[in-house]
């Protein structure tokens, strides 16, 4: 199978899934920004995805889409380490010329970043939500409550900045990611390539940028508390949060 | 002089490719199948040849010395391929390519070799084209062509500045074509040692593998050498640092006879020698020669003032500028010939009006053509030699100074001529074999097309064609019966004999352990070439060469010192097998340059010019092929013989670039 | 008028693949800067065997930028640096300054395996011309060059992806050892031009397959090829490639 097998193949896969995924962060940074907007909203958002089976069957492809994105990571980089063999330059290389980008040459390690912040994204966010309601916990908060867990997590300073972090070694890694896949898939040029590439930091700069509005408003108290529709439990869990911080 | 036959087909000239070809022996295709070929080099001569004969079916043994076949110095040809396509409409055809080079080579080439190649030349284009060598196109799609030295037409096919490698990728493509299908087996870093003779015949090589040092036997059915010229014999020339004439020695050590050495070509638009710690001269373009103007000033202390350095060329006013090549040859101007060039530029200098500080460079001035047509469309045409002129010497050769007069002065360039091909190369007859029989020499290698100079874009129509289209038809004439016969085996005393003389040889140059290194003994041989064998010879002079050179072998002997061990990889040692052999081509060229008594093209005899300093041919006494037979030792003087030269088709005149 | 520098040069030794290989110093004293950076090295082997030491051992051969042997990566930069991007033997010694440490390191990748100091074995790449990098066609009597009408654009192109040296600089910058320049300019080539369609999909997928084949690494389009590639390829030749490649695959 030439997608698994030859270079090209495997970088192909890449750049399918990287795309898809890119599409799905697209649509979580559209929803997120309704919490900004109205917290009844964002929350009968939540409730429409909830456990039903269609969110479920996409959150299983996501799930499918971020391990081959990662499996294929891995075994590309092993690949090559091992092309570039075990000798390294005595003087490491000064060829950026403004050519070379330095996400370009890190997206292992910032892929790793996205990953762990993804872990304690899921532990915060998917495990007390959908996870909690496929098998029936009972938590301080409604499962469906997204408007409070967004509040309670980003009130809490070290999430908001883990959360920042995180967010802006995404942006790093779609910034190379988005135009890389496009090269990969042949779908560059001498022309485009340049369309490509302002797209794509256009493109990511407007997600990422969304995805840090909800932290900070929420951070910052723009939004969440002192907002409208607030509840109670939100303050208490805000409150309890705040003191174990 | 019963050695020396030239094969040349019966019938008029036009005719007798398309008679031999008609005549001719050809090997079944069961036989091809049996036939093993060795071809040493893959330029564009060895690679193409390499990879037609493997097309055909024999089983080729395909040498080289760099990493890759591609790296052969044909790649680094600039300006084009001449073919008579006529695609321009303005005139040409093959036989006025074939006059244009039978007079730019002065009447020294054999015409039916001559006219063959101008025959073949059309066929070269189809094949390359074929290939997917992207030549340079008009809008509407069609060939493009441009003009070069000593013709009337424009002929000259080529790829921006870099014909060379494209042709040579090409035919590396359809090298590596034949190394995928099993028919060429390429053996990298090795160099050949020696040519095996068997009962008179060539039947196999003793080759170094540079790597690992040892010898190797490779026996075949014939052998191809394809191996360049002998330029680097002047130490300072265009060729690339691994060009050598070793092989081509070697082959003359063992009997070829070795035709023309004296005819050397020196091309007049070098950057000049910079200082004693130079390797090699890099080539500035012909074409510069269409809008720059070349200049030398009129007034000694002009001249005294620029080698000091106390003045630069924008100081000297236009009216003190010498543009001697138009005052000279008022109608072609700086378009001569280059050997034209090259030795006006050596008279200017000879007589202290040089303007560098070692008094050996010319001022090439773009001020003119840039003033008339503005430096965008200047820098349009040339702005790559003027950047790789701006990085090698610092001088930005479009830059401005100052404005006088109405005449507006811009930094010139400075050139000098320096040593860039060798029309001499070993003897061959019409159907490219050696005095060896089973032994072929193709491309520069050989001494047949060009005379004694050789035009512009020429030299890639003719390694090409000896590889495409000749020699894989003239030497089935010769393997037509071998097929019978059982291969040799490389066990055989010729083969022990031949490795063991080379290794004895390679033991010898490691024991001298003296104290000279391989270059500094390389860079007097260069100096002695290059004052005594140069430009301009005489009598005295040459001889004084010959017993310099004499001296120079001597020191070379025993004062040699090479590092190292000779197993694995020794470039000194390399270096100074290369070095023995050019030696060995130095004395040749100076001793066939003394024998003739009259000058012709790249060969001048300050002793044979007329009074107004050109080329005064005799050709009542020298209308001949010189050829030199090696007589078993590098002390003894080569014997001479002739093949004289026969015109049927042209008219042997005086050429003349003056009106 | 050229002024002198000294400078100190740390320059590889490795005798042979398997060897460990380290570094040798050695002090140059006033070298014209209108040196060449290989003429410099030629005064430092002189110096070395009037020691009685052996040579440096590197590449090089038509030292006019074209024939693409010379492969130094020279402080940190394949080739050295230069202002319009050029091949080691066209850098010149006016680039660097007094008192400078010049480091000068062999390409290092694994498909290029040392073969002694900073000569290295780059006949991986003939392999890979070898899967492919050609039209078959027979010696012989093509059709007249005129008839196949190719427009100026196309054979401009064409030419531009040509100019490939084969140096295996990309490779030697490429933190993956990737030669995906190299194969590109080539099938870019044949690909812009009629004479390379019938085979296209065929070549592509025979030089793709060859060079993973060769254990070259998997582009990840950091750009530093085109950054240090003395011929100024670019990285659309590897998108053309990769185009290339997936409608063969897809067809298949």
């Amino acid at each position: 199978m030439w997608l698994t097998n030859s270079s090209i193949g495997k970088k192909v896969v890449m750049s399918v899934t990287g795309i898809a995924l890119v599409l799905f962060l697209t649509f979580h940074a559209c929803m997120n920004v309704v919490a900004l907007i109205s917290g009844e909203a964002y929350n009968a958002i939540c409730a429409f995805l909830g456990a039903n089976w269609y969110a479920v069957v996409g959150t299983a492809a996501l799930a499918a889409l971020v391990a081959l994105h990662f499996v294929f990571a891995v075994i590309l980089t092993l690949q090559n380490r091992k092309a570039r063999g075990s000798n390294g330059y005595a003087v490491s290389t000064k060829v950026n010329a403004g050519k070379v980008e330095w996400a370009s040459k890190n997206m292992f390690v910032l892929g790793l970043i996205i990953c762990l912040g993804m872990l304690l994204h899921l532990y915060n966010f998917w495990y007390n939500m959908m996870f909690a309601e496929i098998v029936g916990v009972e938590g301080a908060l409604s499962p469906t409550d997204g408007y409070g867990f967004i509040a309670r997590t980003f009130s809490c300073p070290v999430y908001a900045g883990l959360y920042i972090v995180w967010l802006i070694a995404l942006w790093y890694h779609l910034s190379h990611g988005f135009w890389s896949a496009f090269q990969t898939l042949g779908a560059s040029g001498k022309i485009w390539f340049k369309r490509v590439k302002v797209i794509g930091i256009v493109w990511v700069t407007i997600v990422v940028l969304m995805f840090v509005a909800v932290v900070v408003a929420f951070a910052t108290g723009l939004a969440g508390c002192c907002a409208d529709g607030c509840g109670d439990a939100c303050h208490k869990v805000v409150e309890a949060c705040g003191a174990a911080c | 002089m019963t050695k020396l036959n030239s094969r040349i087909p019966e019938g008029p000239v036009a005719e007798k490719w398309t008679n031999f070809k008609a005549h001719q022996k050809l090997v079944n295709p069961k036989n091809k199948l049996k036939l093993d070929v060795i071809v040493v080099g893959t330029g564009l001569a060895g690679a193409s040849a390499a990879a037609s004969l493997g097309e055909m079916g024999f089983n080729v043994l395909n040498f080289c010395i760099q990493d890759s076949p591609r790296r052969a110095h044909s790649i680094a040809a600039q300006g084009g391929i001449n073919a008579a396509k006529n695609y321009q409409n303005d005139g040409d055809s093959v036989y006025r390519l074939f006059y244009d080079t039978v007079k730019g080579g002065d009447y020294r080439a054999r015409e039916a070799n001559v006219y063959r190649l101008a025959e073949v030349s059309n066929n070269i284009i189809d094949q390359c084209v074929a290939q997917g060598v992207p030549f340079a196109r008009e809008y509407g799609g069609m060939l493009a062509n441009r003009s070069f030295g000593g013709a009337q037409v424009s002929r000259t096919f080529y790829a921006k500045g870099q014909t060379g490698q494209q042709l040579l990728l090409g035919a590396y493509s359809a090298l590596s074509r034949m190394v995928e299908a099993g028919k060429v087996k390429l053996y990298t870093r090795y160099e050949m040692a020696d040519v095996v003779v068997v009962d008179g015949r060539a039947r196999g090589i003793i080759a170094k593998n540079l790597v690992t040092g040892k010898l190797e036997r490779f026996t075949a059915n014939a052998v191809v050498i394809a191996t360049g010229g002998y330029g680097n014999t002047y130490f300072l020339s265009t060729n690339a640092m691994g060009c050598n004439c070793s092989a081509a020695v070697a082959c003359y050590r063992k009997g070829a006879m070795f035709a023309n050495p004296s005819y050397v070509q020196i091309h007049p638009t070098c950057i000049p020698v910079h200082g004693d710690k130079q390797s090699k001269l890099t080539l500035m373009s012909e074409s510069l020669r269409n809008d720059g103007r070349i200049w030398v000033p009129k007034k000694l202390e002009d001249a005294k003032a620029l080698q000091a350095g106390t003045k630069q060329g924008w100081d000297i006013p236009e009216e003190d500028r010498d543009y001697y090549l138009e005052r000279r040859y008022p109608a072609f101007g700086n378009l001569v010939p280059r050997d034209v060039a090259s030795r006006a530029a050596k008279e200017r200098c000879d007589k202290g009006f040089g303007v560098n500080n070692t008094g050996l460079a010319v001022f090439l001035d773009f001020s003119e053509s840039i003033q008339r047509l503005g430096i965008d469309e200047i820098r349009q045409r040339y702005g790559n030699l003027f950047d790789m002129y701006e990085e090698i010497t610092d001088v930005n050769p479009g830059e401005f100074v100052k404005s006088a007069n109405g005449v507006d002065y811009y930094k010139p360039m400075m050139i000098f001529p320096a040593i860039h091909y060798t029309m001499g190369g070993i003897w061959v007859d019409y159907e490219l074999q050696t005095t060896i029989p089973g032994l072929f020499a193709i491309g520069e290698c050989n001494f047949s097309d060009h005379g004694a100079n050789r035009l512009g874009a020429s030299a890639l129509m003719q390694g090409l064609a000896d590889g495409y289209f000749v020699l894989p038809y003239t030497i089935q004439n010769y393997l037509s019966d071998q097929a019978v016969w059982p291969k040799v085996s490389t066990d055989t005393p010729e083969f022990a004999e031949a490795e063991k003389a080379v290794d004895a040889e390679t033991d010898r140059l490691m024991g001298i352990q003296g104290k000279r290194s391989v270059d500094s003994i390389h860079k007097e041989l260069g100096h002695i070439m290059w004052e005594h064998v140069g430009m301009g010879r005489t009598k005295e002079g040459l001889e004084e060469g010959l017993k310099l050179l004499k001296a120079l072998r001597k020191e070379f002997n025993e004062n040699l010192f090479v590092p190292g061990k000779k197993e694995g990889l020794n470039i000194e040692l390399d270096k100074a097998i290369h070095l023995r052999d050019f030696i060995t081509m130095g004395e040749l060229v100076a001793t066939d340059a003394l024998h003739r008594e009259e000058s012709c093209g790249g060969h001048f005899r300050e002793e044979h010019q007329t009074e107004e300093g050109e080329a005064k041919r005799d050709d009542e006494n020298f209308f001949y092929v010189g050829c030199w037979e090696y007589q078993g030792s590098d002390e003894k003087a080569p014997v001479l013989h002739k093949e004289k030269l026969e015109y049927e088709a042209i008219k042997v005149q005086t050429r003349n670039y003056k009106n | 008028m050229a002024k002198n520098i000294s400078f100190t040069i740390k320059y590889w030794k490795q005798n042979g693949p398997k060897d460990k290989g380290h570094f040798d110093t050695h002090e140059m004293k006033n070298i014209p800067d209108d040196t060449s950076f290989l003429e410099m090295l030629d005064i430092l082997n002189e110096e070395l065997i009037t020691e009685g030491k052996e040579p440096f051992v590197f590449d090089h051969d038509c030292r006019e930028g074209i024939c693409g042997m010379c492969s130094l990566y020279i402080n940190g930069t394949p080739h050295g640096k230069t202002a319009t991007g050029a091949t080691t033997c066209q850098l010149y010694m006016r680039r660097f300054n007094d008192g400078d440490t010049i480091t000068v390191e062999p390409w290092r990748s694994a498909a290029f395996p040392v073969i002694k100091d900073c000569m290295v074995d780059r006949s991986a790449f003939d392999k890979i011309i070898q899967a492919g990098g050609y039209t078959s066609v027979r010696t012989g009597q093509p059709q007249d060059a005129n008839a196949i009408l190719i427009p100026k654009q196309d054979a401009d192109e064409a030419m531009d992806c040509a100019t490939c040296i084969g140096c295996g600089a990309c490779v030697a910058a490429c933190k993956n050892g990737s030669a995906m320049l190299f194969i590109s300019s080539k099938v870019s080539q044949l690909a812009l031009l009629p004479q390379g369609k019938p085979e296209a999909a065929k070549r592509v997928k025979a030089m793709v397959a060859r060079m993973d084949e060769l254990g070259f690494g998997n582009c990840t389009n950091t750009r530093a090829c085109e950054a240090v590639c003395p011929k100024n390829e670019t990285i659309a030749n590897i998108a053309r490639m990769n185009r290339e490649f997936l409608k063969a695959k897809c067809k298949d």
